[in-house]
């Protein structure tokens, strides 16, 4: 790729650098240390149990939650339910049924030695990977038999509340023309510590995430791709409080595309941070052995603040959110890192400034498949000015090689999305990448110019930042307000009584299997 | 021009050609028949001379339709009557003056995005230190205590909080709403208030694009402001009523 902004090696090295060093003591001091009842429910999901209790909480919870009370979970859950399988002769769904029905208390069974656990749970575990793995290479077979969109690739979302209406109009979607369809979660879902069950109607601004509706909508996709002959890519969210989960469940079901942020939980739905760095770093090696490409959330820090002055901690997050996937074995080719087009439509020049971020992102990680958002924060309900502003985004879009761009709608701020909106959308991406489709390879930027020269500006205060981060330690650098201006306290937000210091013989069978998957 | 106020009627290039543009959706096969189809809604639309300028397959047996008309309906404005916030728009500085010299104490004001909603864009523009438009938001006023909650606010959160921080008047936010749960989740605020006996203690304000006064007034609110609305507007209205309530 043609490097066309005339960025300082070295400085993007040392901003690479002090991420490295950033993740890495969150790697060491928070997610190596310990484990939360998410990661441990993950666990069971990936040996099999599935399903939910006479008052539909899910059997994953309820297994958890009885070793969680009896405060056993350090040595985790496959060790519990382990020596349950191995004394009782059962499956990991026969002893959470049993748990279910009261008739099991898994820390009330005599325990067999280390060796018998870790050979029933070999056994299981390396049964569900290797069918992650399978899926991952189903994948491979169906793109390369029916072909992918070409980039940037067109994502759309579908938000009706009912998994049936949902397919409806991603179908129709597909039909038009998009190659992602995300089903945007019922709005309060990230903050519920489990993962409903079954094939759901009913959401605000949102469908649950549930298996069950992953696999409908997987179903309608596969469909569709063989009648148009295009594979249409599965979006979810792998965010909230059940961020591992939700990954196991997307690997099983073959989605194709995850939101996950190192990040988003903490700043932006107060949850507790060391249980988003844990729950991120199992997820992320989940999504990486499914071949799943993950979306960062770093549009979200130019919604809260300006999109001028706070470009840099965009640029600041993608460096670190890198980093932390690195630490999970996700490849480059996996990181859709995100980035927006929010900037006052009013300011003279913010078109080069856009063209200037997004040409950045794509100089600075040339194997990402990133992610571009699309302008949200000055849509006014003035759909015509709107649809320009879209224009504009995808222009910006086609002439920086983006790789996954999300439309904007005409009526943003204004309510879901009609069928008629998307597919007015899709074809304004459409015209765009069509009629400017090789405009790239034809320009280059003016030396010293006022794209050149944002970008490095840019550029250079993401990397003081992220050396004043790493001097500070991220933690610190979060409760001090740094990210977002929002401050977060270490021992503060949702979800910390589902953190636990592992034991020394915690046992995880996972956290070495996954990483089998990588070609 | 002489226009007929007793008959407004739309304006295209001509004085009351009524001429109207609309589009929609049809869940039928695009072809000969759906734009007949197209046609016949916007007649029962009250539109004459109905143009079908644009039909599309929205690839589902569906088809979109754009469709231009002469609407046959007339409005007469001399007798319309709008609910407005009547108090005076001070500026920054004359918001807090007055504080000092009406209020003598720090107003505080507590705001969120409730429900279900994530949206913050209306909120932080009226609250965030930095404001909108050149206009400074409401943390950024010396006489004002502002305390943003952020979005997906349950009611009973909001409530509990504007008691803890004795809060003057309570801001709400509700930017993208479906299939009209805003209007529960407002009612629902009112409701949770009167049962507490609460209603009277606070300034209720509700902000968002499709909010009004009159709606507002309807669901039991104080006052109501829609797009476009700036800090000081608020905070003029919010030290006014409270001055007027000592």
């Amino acid at each position: 790729m043609e490097k066309k902004l005339n960025l300082d090696l070295n400085v993007i090295q040392r901003g690479r650098e002090a991420a490295r060093k950033i993740a890495k003591q969150v790697q060491d001091d928070i997610i190596l240390p310990n484990t939360t009842v998410t990661v441990e429910r993950t666990v069971l999901r990936l040996l099999g149990v599935d399903g939910v209790d006479h008052q539909d909480v899910p059997l994953a919870n309820v297994v958890v939650d009885q070793v969680h009370r009896g405060g056993e979970l350090d040595k985790g859950i496959a060790y519990w339910v382990g020596n349950a399988m191995a004394a009782k002769k059962m499956t990991a769904q026969e002893v959470a049924e049993a748990a279910a029905r009261e008739e099991l208390h898994l820390l009330d069974i005599p325990t067999v030695s280390y060796d018998q656990i870790k050979q029933v749970i070999e056994v299981e575990a390396k049964r569900w990977t290797d069918f992650i793995f399978e899926q991952r290479q189903e994948r491979v077979n169906m793109q390369k038999a029916l072909g992918v969109g070409r980039t940037p690739m067109v994502y759309v979302i579908v938000a009706t509340g009912n998994i049936y209406e949902d397919v409806i109009q991603a179908q129709a979607a597909a039909k038009q023309g998009a190659d992602i369809v995300a089903v945007i979660r019922t709005t309060a879902q990230s903050l519920l510590d489990y993962v409903p069950y079954g094939a759901t109607t009913e959401g605000f601004g949102g469908t649950y995430a549930t298996q069950e509706n992953f696999r409908i909508m997987r179903k309608a996709l596969d469909e569709t791709g063989q009648e148009i002959g295009r594979y249409i890519h599965l979006c979810n969210y792998c965010s909230g409080l059940c961020m591992p989960e939700i990954a196991a469940m997307g690997a099983i079901e073959r989605l194709d595309v995850m939101l996950n942020d190192a990040m988003y939980g903490i700043l932006f739905r107060d949850i507790n941070m060391t249980r988003t760095f844990v729950d991120q770093h199992f997820s992320r090696m989940i999504n990486s052995a499914a071949g799943i490409i993950i979306n960062t959330g770093e549009d979200n820090y130019l919604t809260t603040a300006d999109a001028v002055e706070e470009a840099h901690t965009v640029l600041a997050s993608q460096l670190i959110n890198e980093q932390m996937a690195l630490n999970s074995n996700l490849p480059e080719e996996q990181m859709g890192l995100g980035h927006a087009f929010e900037i006052n439509p009013d300011l003279e020049d913010g078109f080069l400034y856009e063209i200037a971020q997004a040409q950045m992102a794509r100089e600075i990680f040339p194997k990402a498949p990133l992610k571009y958002m699309p302008p949200t924060k000055y849509m006014t309900g003035n759909i015509f000015k709107g649809h320009l502003m879209d224009a504009l985004f995808n222009l910006t879009g086609v002439l920086t090689n983006q790789h996954i761009q999300l439309l904007g709608m005409l009526t943003e701020a204004i309510h879901t999305p009609f069928l008629q909106d998307r597919a007015l959308s899709i074809e304004n991406a459409k015209y765009i990448f069509n009629n400017a489709r090789h405009l790239s390879e034809e320009i280059t930027f003016k030396q010293d110019g006022i794209i050149q020269r944002r970008a490095q500006e840019v550029l250079n205060n993401a990397v003081n930042m992220l050396e004043e981060v790493a001097e500070l330690g991220l933690v610190e650098a979060i409760e001090t307000g740094m990210f977002a201006a929002i401050k977060r306290p270490v021992n503060g937000g949702k979800g910390l009584e589902g953190v636990v210091a592992k034991a020394d013989t915690y046992y995880n069978p996972f956290y070495s299997l996954l990483k089998g998957g990588v070609e | 021009m002489n226009i007929d106020m007793k008959n407004i009627r739309p304006y295209g290039d001509t004085l009351n050609d009524g001429a109207v543009q609309l589009s929609f959706t049809l869940p039928v096969p695009a072809g000969e028949e759906a734009k007949e189809a197209a046609k016949i809604m916007a007649t029962k639309m009250g539109l004459e001379d109905v143009s079908v300028v644009y039909m599309a397959d929205m690839g589902i047996g569906f088809s979109f339709f754009v469709v231009y008309g002469k609407s046959t309906h007339s409005v007469d404005m001399t007798v319309i009557k709008v609910a407005k916030v009547e108090t005076n728009v001070l500026n920054f500085y004359q918001v807090n003056d007055y504080i000092r010299e009406k209020i003598g104490r720090k107003v505080s004001i507590v705001g969120a995005c409730t429900g279900t909603d994530a949206h913050t864009v209306g909120l932080d523009a009226i609250m965030n230190m930095k404001g909108y438009a050149g206009e400074y938001g409401l943390e950024r006023y010396p006489e004002i205590n502002a305390y943003n909650l952020g979005s997906q606010v349950p009611n009973e959160e909001l409530i509990k909080k504007a008691v803890e921080l004795n809060a003057d008047a309570i801001l709400v936010s509700q930017v993208v709403t479906q299939k009209n749960v805003h209007v529960e989740n407002l009612t629902n605020l009112v409701d949770l208030l009167d049962a507490e006996g609460l209603r009277d203690r606070f300034i209720l304000i509700v902000g968002g694009p499709r909010i009004s006064h009159e709606l507002a007034l309807e669901l039991g609110f104080d006052a109501g402001f829609s797009v476009g609305t700036l800090p000081p507007e608020v905070a003029s209205y919010i030290v006014q009523t409270l001055a007027d309530r000592f």
